[in-house]
């Protein structure tokens, strides 16, 4: 039986972890009706929280990201992160083979690089183009008309059935030998990143895989970077899509893929301007994103980042964004918030050999102590 | 040491709280970088459930050779009572069933750390883990680690040498602190974390093993026992450790046990007047019980 060595260090653990529970729970205090949180309001409401923690925890399981987003009071870093330790202590029992994206259950597609595309565009859930007013009525919500929306909203959907899927656009433009035929890959397994650490230079599964889990805004300032200058990808948006992924795995019995469930993906495809290849005929070049959840501004700063990097593999980087160790080891929100805040904790023993540098050096410089 | 392979009852989590594939990884990471003192073993660093730089590498080193026999000692800034070393004591304890825990530095197997050596010397059957924030002491002079992994296999350490050169031309005297730029078995130089230079020379010739881990930058490297550790320096410019001596030359004392060979921390009171105390609390405690009970004996 193991005997603990307890002194007062925890009782200040224990007491900060008290006062931050005592925020969470704090409109106890004056209102008789608070209600705690509910897991399932946090997926429905806050979807895109939701959408943003299992991207970046790399985990696919909302139930568990919007429990990390209540317990982190909605700080997107910390439930990310309890997400991914949670992951930790999770074996990998197997891999699906690659997963075919045409087969996505859509809920919204649109290119930006045709008007007409087959399959039509479907603008979908998007604030794209919404105008970004405070919608004060929600201030004070009815929540019998809250209930009613979503069953009207139903009653005057469209009869028409929409395909389960649509053709990829870049297949039309692969078809017109304005792009390349889709690469073999060179490593027959993709790069695993949760079992390899990244030894440079890294295949290019391993940056994308680094990327699909990356903090939204640390990619998204890499990417704009790249777009405002220092560098010159001027994407297009071949294509967009948001919708559920079938995920298949081998039947434990027969071996056969079996459709095990889906999740949602955001998948982006961005055509760059072309590039002579080595056979000589001109072709258009690609960038590819996509994560988990619905979070377009990150596959889109992917599918850049991701173009960026190829042309910084082939020609060296001219800049940061095309440069795979600058990049690859600096966007990933666990790490670099983990580092930001260890410069709280104590450093006394090194403040302190940093002083004696510093005395030391005043006084052979003559400098006054 | 021996890990229990399944998960204990009552306890939601593994034993050790990776999974058991991830602690083997681990391990076969720490035999290499034993084999090969001072070069730095990259692995899949997992998240654990504190901040990356609070500890996360030199934890998953700890938990993958802990066993339930082991008695371990968890320190940051040479105290056991610093919250930090509470946060990760209290986290091996709770996913390390059966697994005792200490202050002392005699009795414990397994002692991790950040930032300090304790005072007392190691011995063969102890283990001491250090947490790093940067594994790589060329990233001073070098911030691409393709290229410094190049230089670290050519054992090119010309631009770090440089660098100490540069300092005494600029202010006559080497500026590095700690993290104290030191080559190991006459080829690797490694980063020995931030350890003040004053722990330096224990690295050298050391009955315990010393592991290193730094868990987000994804490296382990490690000091196998009674391995040659060298700080760098030059012919001419022997490497010092911190001075304390006060302006009379004499060695200060720490005020609470009256040692005058441990590493000191300052100690700032609103008077503005100073005084020093041991930073490692063990060896201070066991300082004071020993002159108490030297005053205790009868003359």
């Amino acid at each position: 039986m193991g005997y603990v060595a307890i002194r007062g260090g925890g009782r200040a653990i224990a007491a900060a972890a008290a006062v931050t529970e005592f925020l969470r729970c704090e409109e106890g205090l004056w209102n008789d009706e608070a209600e705690p949180l509910k897991i399932d309001a946090i997926l429905h409401q806050l979807r895109h929280l939701v959408d943003r923690v299992i991207s970046e925890g790399g985990v696919y399981h909302p139930q568990l990201a919007a429990l990390a987003i209540k317990q982190s009071l909605g700080d997107t870093l910390e439930a990310a992160f309890a997400l991914r330790a949670w992951r930790s202590t999770r074996p990998r029992l197997c891999a699906t083979p690659p997963l075919d994206t045409s087969k996505m259950r859509l809920i919204r597609r649109i290119s930006s690089a045709f008007k007409e595309i087959p399959g039509g565009q479907m603008l979908g859930p998007t604030p794209d183009y919404a105008l970004r007013l405070l919608r004060l009525e929600l201030m004070d919500e009815s929540p019998e008309r809250f209930r009613t929306v979503a069953r009207e909203w139903l009653k005057h959907c469209p009869e028409t059935q929409l395909p389960d899927s649509f053709p990829k656009v870049l297949d039309a433009l692969r078809a017109e030998g304005l792009l390349p035929p889709v690469a073999q890959p060179r490593h027959q397994t993709p790069f695993d990143i949760t079992r390899e650490p990244l030894v440079f230079p890294v295949p290019r599964s391993a940056s994308l895989s680094t990327m699909a889990r990356a903090e939204t805004g640390s990619l998204l300032a890499i990417a704009y970077s790249n777009m405002r200058g220092y560098g010159d990808v001027h994407p297009t948006v071949a294509e967009l899509r948001v919708g559920y992924l079938p995920v298949l795995l081998p039947h434990p019995v027969t071996g056969e893929l079996t459709e095990a469930g889906e999740v949602l993906m955001t998948e982006c495809e961005v055509v760059a301007m072309y590039e002579a290849d080595a056979g000589g005929k001109p072709m258009f070049t690609i960038g590819y994103g996509a994560c988990f959840g619905h979070n377009e501004v990150k596959a889109i700063s992917m599918a850049i980042l991701d173009r960026a990097l190829q042309k910084g593999m082939k020609d060296g980087a001219a800049n940061p964004s095309e440069d795979p160790e600058y990049v690859l080891l600096h966007i990933d929100g666990v790490d670099s918030m983990g580092f930001a805040s260890h410069y709280k904790m104590p450093h006394y023993v090194t403040f302190q050999s940093d002083m004696d540098r510093l005395r030391t050096t005043q006084q052979k410089t003559g400098a006054p102590a | 040491m021996n890990a229990v392979p399944n998960s204990h009852a009552g306890n939601a989590y593994n034993f050790g709280f990776l999974d058991e594939y991830a602690k083997k990884e681990v391990r076969r990471a720490i035999l290499k970088a034993i084999a090969i003192p001072g070069y730095q073993v990259p692995y899949a660093s997992r998240e654990m459930p504190m901040g990356r730089g609070f500890g996360t590498g030199g934890l998953q080193l700890t938990l993958s050779l802990i066993g339930p026999d082991d008695v371990v000692k968890v320190i940051d800034q040479g105290s056991d009572d610093s919250v930090n070393a509470v946060n990760l004591r209290r986290f091996i304890e709770m996913t390390c069933p059966g697994v005792s825990t200490t202050t002392k530095t005699a009795e414990a197997t397994l002692i991790q750390s950040r930032h300090r050596i304790p005072e007392l010397p190691l011995t063969s059957n102890q283990i001491i883990v250090l947490q790093v924030p940067y594994p790589d002491p060329l990233v001073v002079v070098e911030p691409s680690e393709d290229k410094r992994k190049t230089m670290h296999g050519e054992a090119d350490y010309s631009r770090l040498l440089v660098k100490l050169y540069e300092d005494l031309v600029k202010f006559d005297e080497i500026t590095i602190s700690h993290r104290y730029p030191t080559r190991i078995n006459g080829h690797y130089v490694i980063d020995p974390s931030p350890i003040p230079r004053w722990d330096v020379p224990k690295l050298n010739d050391s009955a315990a093993l010393i592991l290193f881990g730094a868990g987000r930058e994804k490296k382990i490297y490690a000091v196998p026992p009674h391995t040659k550790a060298v700080p760098l320096a030059f012919n001419d410019v022997p490497f010092r450790v911190e001075d304390f001596r006060d302006e009379q030359g004499r060695r200060r004392a720490c005020a609470r046990c009256g040692c005058v060979n441990s590493f000191l921390d300052e100690f700032v009171a609103d008077s503005g007047s100073k005084t020093y105390q041991c930073s490692d609390s063990d060896w201070c405690d066991s300082q004071l019980l020993q002159a108490r009970q030297t005053e205790g004996e009868p003359a």
